[in-house]
């Protein structure tokens, strides 16, 4: 079995999303329009959301499982593991950093969920790496700040680095460039090429730029409707 | 003078710590979680700041009176009293008070962003710790604001007051029962003082939660 594999169906409004794809490493660009059901895969895959039916692993560890039963009757749920114990790092579209902490309590929220944060020796190996993450990003002298003080493309630092933090077994990224400015997006577009190589975390990225598409996807998929086409 | 007021302080402040802690309860739970019957809960949360005062009173009486279904049982069980005490009073203002602090707290609720709580759920937290790290702290802003005013309600309270706990001096005497019989009696000068302590009070409570707020705002809704 592969490291990532995601088979989703769920009822929308308009459409059914049925999507099935298996990757081991690298970056997953799924590319689509606004409406496509994108988001929505996400947050299944994250466990927000509950697919009607599916199987969800990551690491070969399952994390949802379920469907109908056969003659129509209610779903029937094998594994339904909740979002805090996927294990993923999630960078939303409007980057969702929590308003009332600063930049270092934003990227040590993950950190100080862990059990091994309340071992002492642990603790400080976590922190470091925090740290370690923090100047890799160039954010370390932002970490006073709360995230109304800071820009556009620190924010999106900051919430890729709260995001990658808690070493993650996937990352997913929400049309992570979508919110910045033409100039900046293209600081960024550099920086996040040197992260991917860099971390080498297998990723799903959604977006409807076919630009980022062919920039950073090791595997690229359009989707259309709730359906890859 | 001094013996309603300190009264009054301390009626107001424990039925306010009620009405803080079963109305975050309860917005949490209605807004929060898949319950049945929301509307059902809610109007009845709701019912005490519609309903006469008079009515009030006298449905806490039958709930608390000696032969009601709470009251016989604490009565029986702890040999505890609550009509015509000082805890009849804090219990009727506790109920008028909590519908204040349940609007204004589930305002704060539903209009932060969930985005926050869905961040912090991928982040390893669990539905407590969600609550405690992100919904409360950006609700923060509108639990002071139903804090402050439940706070004044619970202050000036009167009919239902009466009705459950009298107006016995030294005992159950709140500043607004002591102006209204202050008035009733003719002690005008004693009536004089009470109503402007109260308004000076009340004045200063409002106008310093406005200024806070004004600086304060934010309730993380993203665009």
């Amino acid at each position: 079995m592969k490291n990532i594999y995601f088979k989703v169906a769920k009822k929308l409004e308009h459409f059914l999303l049925d999507v099935e794809y298996a990757f081991d490493e690298g970056v997953l660009v799924i590319q689509g329009e606004s409406g496509a059901g994108k988001t929505t895969l996400l947050n299944c895959i994250a466990g927000l959301m509950a697919p009607d039916e599916g199987l969800i692993a990551i690491g070969g560890e399952t994390m949802f499982s379920g469907g109908a039963e056969r003659d129509g009757g209610a779903p029937r749920i094998g594994v339904d593991r909740p979002a805090r114990a996927r294990n993923l790092g999630y960078l939303f579209q409007s980057y969702a950093l929590f308003p009332n902490m600063t930049v270092e309590q934003n990227i040590l929220y993950g950190v100080r969920n862990r059990p091994e944060y309340r071992n002492g020796t642990k603790r400080g190996e976590l922190v470091d790496y925090a740290n370690y993450i923090m100047d890799t990003f160039g954010i370390g002298h932002l970490r006073r700040k709360h995230p109304r003080m800071i820009s556009g493309g620190e924010k999106q630092r900051v919430a890729l680095s709260r995001a990658i933090v808690t070493k993650p077994g996937l990352l997913l990224l929400d049309e992570p460039f979508s919110a910045l400015d033409d100039e900046t997006r293209n600081v960024v577009y550099g920086e996040f090429q040197q992260f991917r190589e860099k971390f080498r975390i297998p990723a799903i990225l959604i977006t409807h730029d076919a630009r980022e598409s062919e920039m950073f996807g090791d595997h690229k998929l359009r989707m259309k409707s709730g359906k890859l086409v | 003078m001094l013996g309603p007021v300190l009264l009054s302080l301390k009626i107001a402040l424990i039925a306010t710590a009620f009405s803080f802690v079963i109305g975050n309860f309860l917005a949490y739970i209605i807004n929060k979680r898949d319950i049945p019957g929301k509307s059902v809960w809610e109007t009845l949360i709701i019912l005490p700041m519609i309903l006469p005062p008079s009515v009030m009173g006298y449905l806490l009486l039958i709930a608390f009176g000696k032969r009601g279904f709470i009251g016989s049982f604490l009565l029986e069980n702890f040999g505890v009293q609550i009509v015509f005490t000082w805890m009849g009073a804090a219990i009727a203002s506790c109920v008028v008070s909590l519908p204040l602090m349940y609007q204004n707290v589930k305002a704060a609720f539903v209009s932060a962003d969930p985005i926050y709580e869905q961040a912090a759920r991928t982040l390893g937290s669990g539905e407590w710790k969600v609550f405690r790290t992100v919904t409360f702290p950006l609700a923060w802003p509108g639990v002071i604001s139903g804090i402050a005013l439940s706070f004044a309600r619970a202050l000036g309270e009167f009919g239902a007051t009466l009705m459950i706990a009298g107006n016995i001096p030294g005992k159950t005497q709140t500043v607004p029962t002591a102006i209204y019989f202050a008035v009733e009696s003719g002690k005008t000068d004693l009536a004089n003082r009470l109503v402007l302590i109260m308004t000076l009070f009340s004045f200063a409570l409002i106008f310093a939660l406005n200024a806070w707020l004004k600086k304060k705002n934010y309730t993380g809704r993203q665009g």
